[in-house]
């Protein structure tokens, strides 16, 4: 076990420095950011070249990612155009965003799972037909039209929440963002669980199961469920770093200023600082839940040993 | 039946997640009514550092508008130049200046407002060393090239042109003549700044302290800022209301659909796509006024192609292929006037605006403009490829119907096409280094409203924002004439006559006037937008 997960940390060395010299590179292609920082007109000469030099430009590309790798040891994460420390905007950025990400991961877990467990047990009933044709509509429906019609319905006609959360939002306000945000993963889950406690249901250990007389829960729950998660665990456990990757859409919607805002507006102002800073957390974000994913597979199934 | 007990329990989470919202929603209350009362207002990020030197687009300068004020004040109405701080602004050439300062005006910190705080701020601004993005407002003033050098380190700390001469008084010599200086002196960069600025840089920007009706309560960099009226303000414009709250939205549609849902007072930008609710949503509540803001297609002049004379005939031909009412109409909503000089409306005719100066060469024709395109050759490469960039704006759409239009003339498919570019710094950035070969979108929004600034750092000889890289002595000439005019309507006309060349030349084609658009809440009153497109923020009154 320890093994593992040494090489598993040995292998993410690679994939880290791999990925962050790819973001780097593609976000140094888009051209000389400094050209839109004086709007509609062109910045004087002598400035240019001095917020160039400011801000590491004016070098090669290979030793703008050197120095910038080596300043990231340190803790330095650079300075965004607009001045502030790129680690004053995580600061303010990511406790929103892991905020919404939980709201959304809970979501997905209570309600893609019970509805799985529900629709795998009766298959081909009506509750089974009618959840699939539901989760197939909120898969073929983009998260933005899912989003802007509740915004619309729950804020604007029924005012039941604020269209916009608050700049610092609470729980409360980012369930139905968090809804929204989970809409698509969570009729995977539900899809996953569907089809695993599906498969599962004829197999030996469960007849086994309920031959020695078990309460049907503690089969369902402890029998069943437990050998079904395994895919599932996998999906949400990739599904952590996507939704806070990918909640732009759903933060653009409901105004909330997490990392899918930052990301935006470091991409759409060129800044590589901001969006190389934020992309390598979120590698990092993604490499953890990996990992932690592959270790839950002993805890779900003690048959699976590690090397 | 389990199954269906735990489909109840989920079913249950669901609603209690509902309501659990429900009671978090709608207990905003934006804190009181009548004169103490406080406005919420739509606001973006703004791009730089919130100083008045280096703060170059509208999202910041509505901050400085309320932190800050200067020698002069641009009447919101009117925009017209009036003292403010300014005693008398005073030249017997039209180089040298001496400035009086009003007695009693002090920053909200208690400090006084002396000639220094001018001096030492403008100081600040030109330096090269301190990275102002606007420090070219301060070109005109004699040794500016030594402290801001093209290449180079500076030679100089400080400008040479200024002198402070009494606690009250000081002396501006400029480096040519330019009568209508005092006149550009209410732009956001001349500001004066507290001593606090200079000795806790940090700190002064994360809580700016200027000498405005309001005072900064509270930043928040990147989501919202709270200002607050500053009771002791000696102005007579002081603030009608308790203070203001700006919110950063990512998406004015969110905006827009916070205002509708009356969790806030004011959007100062209605998306495009609302544009056809909004007489619905709003009734009288929407404003659509004119504002120095001005949507042209300029031409590189750098590549031979379009610096010949038959060229010109093209460029007119062009100008006239383009249906300007229809696209004002149909795809603007009319929240665009077709222009039909260089300048805008806002200007006023005193102002120099004169309706209808580019004739012919701008009003839709298409026998005309087909006779005229093809006289001169055909388009240069023959297809006519206009760019732009694609991340904001929703330049397509016009930059579509523009096409559209002029293929028409042409009676061909092909002959013009967009051309788009990803984001804003890309598209800047080629326009700055010459790389375009075809015409691009070029948008002018006036620092001040004078019809010098919608003429001269465009079209004269490697002006700053002439990136076309258009020459014309006839041009420069006039503008030189104009600018060593004394007579201020003298000056004016000079100006128009040296936009007449702009006429025959036709080095960019002006397409149309932008209008600045907003909309409000019930809860507040007396709601106008000032010629820069920003709200009068002092003069809104809470019901």
């Amino acid at each position: 076990m320890g093994r593992y997960v040494i090489r598993r940390l040995l292998q993410m060395i690679p994939v880290f420095f791999g990925t962050t010299l790819l973001i780097f590179l593609m976000v140094n292609v888009m051209g000389d950011p400094i050209a839109g920082l004086c709007g509609d007109r062109q910045c004087d000469p002598a400035t240019a070249a001095q917020l160039r030099s400011e801000f590491g430009l004016d070098k090669p590309v290979w030793q703008q990612y050197l120095t910038y790798m080596g300043n990231l040891f340190t803790g330095d994460f650079g300075t965004a155009f607009n001045g502030q420390k790129v680690t004053e905007l995580m600061a303010t950025a990511f406790p929103i965003t892991i905020r919404l990400t939980i709201v959304a991961i809970v979501f997905e877990v209570v309600i893609g799972i019970s509805l799985g467990v529900v629709t795998g047990l009766r298959r081909g009933r009506p509750v089974d037909t009618t959840v699939l044709i539901l989760t197939l509509v909120v898969i073929a429906v983009p998260t933005f039209v899912t989003g802007l019609l509740l915004q619309l319905l729950l804020g604007v006609k029924w005012g039941i929440i604020k269209p916009s959360v608050s700049s610092d939002p609470t729980i409360d306000e980012l369930l139905v963002p968090g809804l929204v945000l989970a809409s698509v993963s969570l009729a995977y889950v539900t899809r996953l669980t569907r089809t695993s406690i599906a498969e599962n249901a004829r197999a030996d250990y469960v007849r086994t199961a309920i031959a020695k007389g078990l309460p049907r829960r503690r089969v369902v729950v402890r029998h069943l469920l437990r050998n079904s998660l395994i895919p599932v665990v996998t999906f949400i456990g990739t599904d952590v770093g996507a939704l806070m990757g990918g909640a732009i859409v759903t933060e653009r919607i409901f105004n909330i200023h997490g990392v899918g805002y930052q990301l935006y507006q470091g991409i759409l102002r060129q800044n590589s600082q901001t969006v190389v800073g934020f992309v390598t957390i979120l590698v990092l974000v993604f490499l953890a839940a990996n990992l932690i994913v592959d270790l839950l597979y002993a805890v779900l199934d003690p048959r699976i040993r590690y090397a | 039946m389990r199954g269906a007990t735990q489909a109840r329990w989920a079913a249950c989470a669901v609603a209690v997640a509902l309501a659990a919202t429900a009671c978090g929603g709608g207990g905003d209350d934006s804190g009181g009514s009548g004169a103490d009362g406080i406005v919420s207002s739509s606001w973006g990020d703004p791009q730089n550092p919130l100083e008045p030197a280096n703060t170059n687009e509208v999202q910041g300068g509505k901050v400085l508008d309320m932190v800050f004020r200067g020698l002069i004040r641009y009447d919101p109405k009117t925009g017209e130049a009036q003292n403010m701080l300014a005693e008398s602004i005073d030249s017997d050439d039209a180089q040298n200046f001496t400035v009086k300062i009003k007695d009693g005006w002090t920053f909200s910190n208690g400090e006084k407002v002396t000639a220094k705080s001018f001096v030492d701020a403008w100081n600040y601004g030109a330096a090269l060393k301190n990275n102002q993005k606007n420090a070219y407002f301060f070109q005109y003033i004699d040794g500016y090239d030594k402290v801001h050098p093209e290449s180079g380190s500076a030679s100089a700390e400080t400008l040479s042109g200024l002198k402070v001469v009494d606690d009250l008084t000081f002396t501006a010599k400029l480096s040519q003549k330019f009568s209508l200086w005092p006149d550009t002196l209410g732009y956001a960069a001349f500001a004066p700044l507290p001593k606090a600025f200079y000795d806790d840089h940090d700190a002064w920007l994360s809580k700016p302290i200027g000498n405005g009706p309001y005072t900064v309560q509270s930043y928040a960099k990147g989501s919202s800022m709270n200002l607050r009226r500053w009771d002791d303000y000696p102005g007579d414009d002081k603030a009608k209301n308790g203070g203001v709250d700006l919110k950063v939205f990512t998406d004015n549609n969110t905006a827009y659909t916070s205002l509708t849902s009356g969790n806030l007072d004011l959007v100062d930008d209605v998306p495009a796509s609302q544009l056809r609710n909004v007489e619905q949503d709003l009734g009288d509540r929407y404003i659509n006024t004119p504002a120095g803001i001005i949507q042209t297609l300029a031409f590189p002049f750098y590549d031979k192609k379009w610096d010949t004379d038959d060229a010109r005939k093209v460029r007119q031909g062009l100008s006239m292929a383009i249906n300007r009412p229809q696209i004002t109409d149909q795809i603007f909503q009319k929240t665009r006037t077709p222009a039909t000089d260089w300048t805008s409306p806002v200007l006023g005719e005193d102002g120099g605006f004169k309706k209808g100066l580019c004739g012919k060469e701008c009003t839709y024709n298409k026998a005309e403009a087909k006779k005229l395109i093809d006289e001169g050759g055909g388009i240069p490469g023959g297809q006519l490829k206009i760019s732009y960039n694609a991340d904001t704006g929703s330049h397509k759409e016009w930059v579509d119907a523009v096409c559209n239009s002029i293929n028409n003339v042409m009676g061909n498919n092909q002959a013009c096409v967009g051309g788009a570019i990803g984001t804003f710094a890309d598209f800047r950035s080629q326009v700055s280094t010459q790389k375009l070969t075809g015409p691009w979108r070029a948008g002018w929004q006036m620092d001040y409203p004078l019809i010098q600034n919608f003429l001269q750092p465009l079209y004269y000889a490697n002006a700053s924002s002439n990136d076309g890289k258009w020459t014309n002595k006839d041009f420069d000439g006039l503008v030189d004439k104009a600018n060593a005019e004394t007579d201020k309507a003298k000056a004016i006309t000079t100006f128009q006559d040296a936009e007449k060349v702009l006429v025959e030349q036709m080095p960019a084609i002006p397409l149309w006037y932008q209008n600045g658009s907003a909309g409000y809440s019930d809860r507040i009153e007396n709601v106008e937008l000032n010629p820069f497109s920003v709200p009068v923020y002092t003069e809104i009154t809470v019901k």
